[in-house]
C-alpha cells in the first residue's frame, strides 16, 4: 500500500521556491531517509506531508489531503519536528497524561515502558531535563501511538554519539515493523544509513536521487585507485574523483564490478560521499558551472 | 421472546457508539482545557492572591477603625451599607482580577505556543486548531468565572464568620447581622454578574486572541495601539469620542445594563435580587453584536493558527 503520494508538488515562499515539482512515492513498511542541505526543502516537504502548511500540487498522505484532513490524519501520523518542540513547562507525567487523553491509539502502559528504561523521572519538567532526555521521552511518547507514519526532522541535532544510537536502536528494536512506514531528514547521515531502507537526495526543491539501498549497494560503488590505474579510472566516467591521504578515490555509478575490482579496492560509498558526489554536480550544472 | 433477546443487546450497542462518538469529540477539549490549567497557573494563583490580599487588608482594618465601625453598626440607618460595603469590595476586586487575568492570559494564549515552538508538538496530536482555540477561549469565558465565583462565595462566606464575631463582641445580635445579610441571594446576584461580565467581553478576549496569534512581537502594544489610535485619530479629524464612548461602553455596560445603579452614597436594598434587570442586559443589542463579533474574531484566529509556524 502507498503511504505518500505526490506529484508536482511545489510550494514557493514569495520568490523563493522551496519545492519545485516534487513527485514521490513511499510504500508501507519502508524507512526513508531524506537528505539534503539547509534550505533544500525538505523540512517544507515533511510540513506539506503533515499538513502544516499549503502546497500546489497532487499530495496525498494515507489517500488523506494533508492540509484539510490534518486532525483525521493525526490518528495515523506521528511526528518529531525538530528537537525541544515539548513544551518546556510540561511535567513528564503531564506529558503521558495529555498524550493518553487527546490520543486514541496512545498506550501509556508502553510509553512508561520505555521511560522505566531512562533515568528520566515522571515528577520532572521537562526545562529540567537535559536535551538527550527530551528527545528519549518525545520519542517514548510518540513509540508508543500506534500510527502508521512516523515523520522525523533532524530529531537528533545537538544529541551526544550515544544518545544518538540509542535513539536508532529503539526506533528500529522497539518500533518499526513493516506496517509502519518512518522518513527521516537528518545532517548526521553516518547515523542512518544502516537503517535506511530507502534513500532520497533534495536539493533546491527538488529530488535528484531516489533509490532503496539495495539498488543504492547495487549501483554504487567506491574505489581508492592504485595510483597507476587513475587513467584507466577516468575511463570508466566516475561520478566524482577525490583526493584523500594521497590516494584518489573515485565513485562510481553502475560500473562493472570486475572492472573496478582491477583499479583497487572497491566498496560501498557512505551516503555522505554519494551526496556530495551527486549534490555537488547538481548545483554546478544549476549554476552551469563545468567541473 | 427469541426476537426481543436478539433485538436486546442492540440497543445499548447504538447508545454506546453515540456515547463513544461524543466522548471522543469532547475528550480533546477537556485535556486541551486543562492542559492550559496546567500551563498557566496564574488562572487560580491570580484571584486566590487577591482574596489573601483583600483579607488581610480587611483584618488591619477591622483592628485599626473598630470604633468607628461600631458607631456605623449602630446607626440604622449605614448599619446596613456598612455590613455590605466588605462583601461588595472583595466581589469587585476579583472580578477586575478575572479581567485582568483572562485578559492577559489570551494575549499569550497562542503566541507563547509559538515562540516556545511547542506549537509543533500540540499540533502533532490529533488535536484541531478549532478545538484548540475553543479550549484556550474557554478559559476566559467559563473556567475563570468558575473560579472566580468559588473564591468569592470562600471570601464573602469567610468575611461572613468574621463579621458575625465582630457583632458579637459589639454587642449587636448574630440575628441581626444575617437578617441584613441574604447570602444567598448575593451569590445568585453574583453569578449575575460572571455570566453577564463573561459574555460581555467576549469580544474583548476574542480580540487579544486574534491578536497573539498574529503577531510576531509585543502583543501588548499590538493589541491596545490600534485601538488608542483610532480614537486619537477620529478626535483630530472628526473631533468626537464615539469610538472611545464605545470602547468605554464594552468596559463598563455589563454592570449598567445588569444591575440597577445605586446613588452616590445609598444604601444598598435588603433583597439584591431586585437589583437584577436580566432582561434589560439581555436586550442590550451591543450584547449581541458583541458575540457575533467574538465569533469572526475567533474564526479568524483559528485559520490564523493553521497557517502559523513557531516564530
Amino acid at each position: 500500500m502507498t503511504v505518500i503520494e505526490a506529484h508536482g508538488l511545489r510550494k514557493t515562499f514569495g520568490k523563493t521556491i522551496a519545492l519545485d515539482g516534487v513527485d514521490l512515492r513511499v510504500e508501507e513498511g519502508r524507512i526513508l531517509g531524506l537528505i539534503g542541505l539547509n534550505g533544500a526543502g525538505k523540512t517544507t516537504a515533511l510540513n506539506a506531508i503533515l499538513g502544516l502548511t499549503q502546497f500546489q500540487g497532487e499530495l496525498k498522505v494515507l489517500g488523506r489531503n494533508p492540509w484539510t484532513e490534518r486532525k483525521q490524519l493525526m490518528r495515523d501520523v506521528c511526528f518529531i519536528a525538530d528537537v525541544a518542540v515539548l513544551p518546556r513547562w510540561i511535567r513528564v507525567s503531564q506529558a503521558l497524561e495529555y498524550v493518553a487523553g487527546v490520543h486514541p491509539r496512545f498506550d501509556r502502559a508502553k510509553a512508561e515502558g520505555f521511560l522505566a528504561r531512562t533515568t528520566i523521572r515522571r515528577d520532572s519538567k521537562v526545562r529540567e531535563l537535559s536535551k538527550g532526555m527530551v528527545a528519549q521521552l518525545h520519542l517514548a511518547l510518540v513509540m508508543a501511538i500506534d500510527a502508521r507514519l512516523l515523520v522525523l526532522d533532524e530529531p537528533t541535532l545537538g544529541l551526544d554519539i550515544l544518545y544518538r544510537k540509542q535513539f536508532y536502536d529503539s526506533l528500529l528494536n522497539d518500533y518499526y515493523d513493516l506496517n509502519r512506514t518512518i522518513i527521516v531528514t537528518t545532517h548526521q547521515v553516518e547515523d542512518v544509513q544502516h537503517i535506511l531502507t530507502d534513500l532520497m537526495f533534495i536539493n533546491r526543491g527538488r529530488i535528484v536521487l531516489s533509490c532503496s539501498m539495495e539498488q543504492y549497494e547495487s549501483r554504487y560503488q567506491e574505489v581508492m585507485v592504485r595510483p597507476g590505474q587513475i587513467g584507466a579510472a577516468r575511463a570508466l566516467k566516475p561520478m566524482n574523483e577525490r583526493q584523500a591521504i594521497g590516494r584518489s578515490t573515485f565513485l562510481f555509478d553502475g560500473a562493472d564490478r570486475r572492472q573496478l575490482a582491477v583499479l583497487g579496492d572497491a566498496r560501498t560509498p557512505s551516503i555522505a560521499d554519494l551526496f556530495i558526489a551527486v549534490v555537488g554536480n547538481h548545483s554546478g550544472e544549476r549554476e552551469g558551472v563545468t567541473r | 421472546m427469541n426476537t426481543q433477546s436478539n433485538a436486546m443487546p442492540e440497543v445499548p450497542l447504538e447508545a454506546q457508539v453515540v456515547t463513544n462518538a461524543a466522548v471522543a469529540a469532547t475528550r480533546p477539549l477537556y485535556w486541551s482545557i486543562r492542559r492550559e490549567l496546567w500551563e498557566d497557573r496564574s488562572i487560580y494563583f491570580a484571584p486566590l492572591a487577591i482574596a489573601s490580599l483583600f483579607m488581610v487588608g480587611f483584618l488591619i482594618r477591622t483592628i485599626q477603625q473598630m470604633p468607628k465601625m461600631r458607631a456605623a453598626l449602630a446607626d440604622p440607618v449605614n448599619q446596613r451599607g456598612a455590613i455590605h460595603m466588605p462583601f461588595h469590595i472583595a466581589a469587585f476586586m476579583l472580578l477586575v482580577t478575572a479581567f485582568f487575568t483572562g485578559a492577559f492570559y489570551c494575549l499569550d494564549a497562542l503566541h507563547g505556543e509559538r515562540r516556545d515552538r511547542s506549537v509543533l508538538f500540540w499540533k502533532s496530536l490529533p488535536v484541531s486548531d478549532l478545538t484548540t482555540v475553543l479550549a484556550k477561549v474557554s478559559i476566559p469565558l467559563v473556567v475563570l468565572p468558575l473560579i472566580t465565583f468559588a473564591i468569592i462565595v470562600a471570601t464573602q462566606f469567610v468575611l461572613f464568620l468574621f463579621s458575625t464575631a465582630i457583632a458579637l463582641g459589639n454587642g449587636l445580635s448574630a440575628a441581626t447581622l444575617w437578617a441584613q445579610l441574604p447570602l444567598w441571594k448575593m451569590w445568585l446576584s453574583l453569578l449575575c454578574a460572571l455570566v453577564a461580565s463573561a459574555l460581555w467581553y467576549a469580544p474583548i478576549y476574542g480580540w487579544l486572541l486574534l491578536v497573539s496569534s498574529y503577531v510576531r512581537r509585543a502583543t501588548f502594544l499590538w493589541a491596545v495601539l490600534p485601538l488608542f489610535a483610532i480614537c486619537v485619530v477620529e478626535k483630530i479629524a472628526l473631533n468626537t469620542l464615539s469610538f472611545a464612548n464605545l470602547l468605554k461602553f464594552r468596559l463598563i455596560g455589563w454592570y449598567t445594563q445588569t444591575f440597577v445603579q445605586l446613588v452616590p452614597g445609598g444604601v444598598p436594598p435588603a433583597d439584591p435580587l431586585t437589583q437584577i434587570t436580566p432582561w434589560k442586559f439581555l436586550s442590550t443589542p451591543e450584547l449581541w453584536i458583541g458575540l457575533a463579533v467574538t465569533a469572526v474574531l475567533l474564526a479568524i484566529a483559528i485559520r490564523i493558527r493553521r497557517y502559523r509556524e513557531p516564530i
